[in-house]
């Protein structure tokens, strides 16, 4: 069964007077439970198809059908209901909160569903210990390494088990250790969870990890 | 769903420059706002505590002063005659024909001079008003030339204290006693037998009004009619308390706009540095922001979450504008009272509702601030704010 399924999808965006496309009639099946990385030079249109495929950001014509629904013409807030359980981002920058502490901060998307203070609590300490940082759960993201960051990042994009996790470039900041250790994380959760895990980067070593390697190049598959 | 306060409280704490900068501009506005309320509620405290409820007060038909009006001697004598007038415990009658008028006394302490008002009543002028008392010396005799002298213009003008001699017009008073009457308005005022000090203004036969209590203050409308009918006296009647209360319009109207249009030039200002914080916060937030949309917070609570935190800054301001503002409570002043053209001193009264108009004032300021930031930090475009703006 396909997880994600993009269908002769146009984006074009609006630069000043100009029209600059960024992907031309693209179509990707990415069946449940592969492990897909996105490769391609810069302005290929690799985070532009994430962000279609996350409902960030939404197709100028064609479908992007997730977890068995269409988003390609959802509303703005049915969107974000929708990311909040059906699936999980994870950033380059890791995009932690930095007033929060590591467990406040997996617990964000939890707040988005109805849930126990002491239930979430529970799942968020799972998430950490699940990603190896269940000792670390009052640090903030001041007081952890880049690695340590980006393992709380994914932390809190499966704390709520979605069907999808995305990865815009989560090895592009990191030390090579670093890097081998959040693989070895998402290949655990491919493997292990069945998690659809679509990733972008420009890093082959990365891509190895992947079960298949998908290249664009100037909005589209090459 | 919203997003946790506790976000909102720690942004706050970790800027503590900008956050106490903000608030700051913000509680010298509120302060200023209170400041003019208390100034306000102070004068209005002076002149309504200056009359009883169940006082009435007779002035001359047309007359909107104690020294605009003007009775006679025949015409406060049939006045006294009333009937519906309340005794005492001694049996004499609860009235006093008072005569009202301004000098110019030398300040103490400082340069210039200023008016007072020197007030000649009846013996029972204290018991009428009630809440007249000797706080040093002792009470005028009647029938000599002695005064006494109100306490918040005691310490301020030169010759007021016991033992002074003071001099109106042509002729020497000796100054007996100091009087407090509850924070009123006649705690500004030199009082002394009408009989002795009328002669000695040159007004033997002319008084400002007659003051008294009735025996029933539910008579009050049918009396006003009956004197008010009749031919030989040409007067108004009005509540006592009544009367002070509009005496005291004209100043606390001014001062509240006075202070309403100073308030409302630094809330302009206040402003703009609460929207200016908030901006500079969501700034530095692009990508913070639209993390949390991402991760599926509505535009709709990012923008609660941002007023609150607008809301937030804003009750530090209000709390800080109260406490600068609390001091001034309490502090005597004086200005020229209006309607008598003397020197009248009241409290600066910070009032609870002067506290909490304060606090609103300022959480109004932090709304109108944060909205127009808080609306952009809910619009961003995902995908540009993912990437730092």
């Amino acid at each position: 069964m396909a997880s994600v399924e993009v269908k002769q999808v146009h984006k074009v965006y609006q630069r000043d007077t100009q029209k600059v496309a960024v992907l031309d009639n693209l179509s990707l099946t990415i069946p449940q439970g592969e492990f897909v990385a996105l490769m391609g030079p810069s302005g290929s249109g690799k985070t532009t198809l994430l962000n279609l495929i996350g409902g960030i950001d939404q197709p100028t014509s064609g479908d992007v059908v997730v977890a068995g629904t269409n988003i390609a013409k959802m509303s703005g807030a049915a969107l974000a209901k929708w990311r909040s359980t059906t699936i999980g981002y994870i950033f380059q920058m890791y995009n932690l909160i930095p007033v929060l502490n590591a467990e406040q901060n997996v617990e964000l998307p939890l707040m988005l569903v109805k849930m126990s203070g002491a239930e979430r609590k529970k799942r968020a300490k799972f998430a950490l210990d699940l990603v190896g940082l269940g000792d670390r759960t009052r640090h903030y993201p001041r007081q952890l390494s880049g690695g340590q960051e980006q393992r709380v990042a994914i932390a809190r994009a499966l704390v709520t088990d979605p069907k999808v996790l995305l990865a815009d470039e989560p090895t592009g900041d990191l030390d090579r250790k670093s890097a081998d250790d959040v693989l070895a994380l998402l290949t655990r959760l491919n493997k292990e969870f069945g998690k659809t895990i679509v990733m972008v980067t420009h890093d082959p070593h990365a891509a190895e990890r992947a079960t298949r390697t998908v290249h664009l190049d100037k909005g589209t598959l090459s | 769903m919203a997003i946790p306060f506790e976000y909102n409280l720690r942004n706050v704490m970790n800027r503590p420059v900008a956050t106490f900068t903000t608030a700051l501009g913000i509680g010298l506005t509120v302060a200023i706002f209170i400041g003019a309320l208390a100034l306000a509620a102070g004068f209005r405290a002076a002149l309504v505590s200056t009359g009883r409820d169940d006082n009435t007060i007779v002035l001359r038909k047309g007359a909107d002063s104690e020294i605009s009006s003007g009775l006679s001697r025949d015409q406060v004598q049939i006045l006294r005659a009333s009937p519906e007038i309340a005794t005492g415990p001694d049996g004499r009658p609860l009235v006093t024909a008072d005569l009202v008028v301004v000098t110019n006394k030398d300040r103490l302490g400082q340069a210039g001079s200023s008016n007072i008002t020197v007030r000649g009543v009846d013996p029972s002028a204290g018991e009428v008003r009630g809440n007249v008392k000797m706080i040093e010396g002792r009470m005028f005799t009647p029938g000599t030339d002695e005064v006494i002298v109100g306490r918040r213009i005691a310490p301020r003008f030169k010759d007021c204290k016991v033992g002074d001699r003071i001099r109106f017009q042509q002729r020497e008073f000796t100054v007996v006693g100091h009087f407090s009457a509850g924070g009123s308005a006649f705690e500004s005022e030199v009082w002394g037998d009408v009989e002795v000090l009328a002669p000695a203004v040159q007004r033997a036969n002319t008084f400002q009004t007659v003051v008294f209590r009735l025996r029933d203050p539910a008579q009050f409308e049918a009396f006003k009619k009956r004197i008010e009918a009749d031919p030989r006296l040409q007067v108004q009647a009005q509540r006592e308390r009544g009367f002070f209360m509009a005496q005291s319009e004209t100043f606390t109207t001014l001062i509240t706009v006075l202070g309403t249009f100073i308030t409302v030039i630094m809330g302009v200002g206040a402003l703009f540095g609460a929207a200016n914080t908030m901006f500079a916060a969501i700034g530095a937030r692009t990508r913070e922001i639209a993390t949390l949309l991402v991760l599926g917070f509505s535009p709709f609570a990012v923008m609660i979450s941002f007023m609150l935190e607008s809301l937030l800054i804003a009750a530090l301001g209000g709390a800080l504008g109260i406490l600068l503002a609390l001091p001034v409570n309490g502090i005597t002043s004086s200005t020229t009272n209006f309607s008598s053209f003397s020197e009248l001193a009241f409290q600066f009264t910070v009032t609870p509702e002067a506290m909490m108009s304060g606090m609103i004032f300022a959480l109004v300021l932090g709304l109108v601030g944060g909205f127009f930031p808080a609306l952009r930090a809910s619009r961003q475009t995902l995908s540009r704010a993912l990437r730092g703006g």
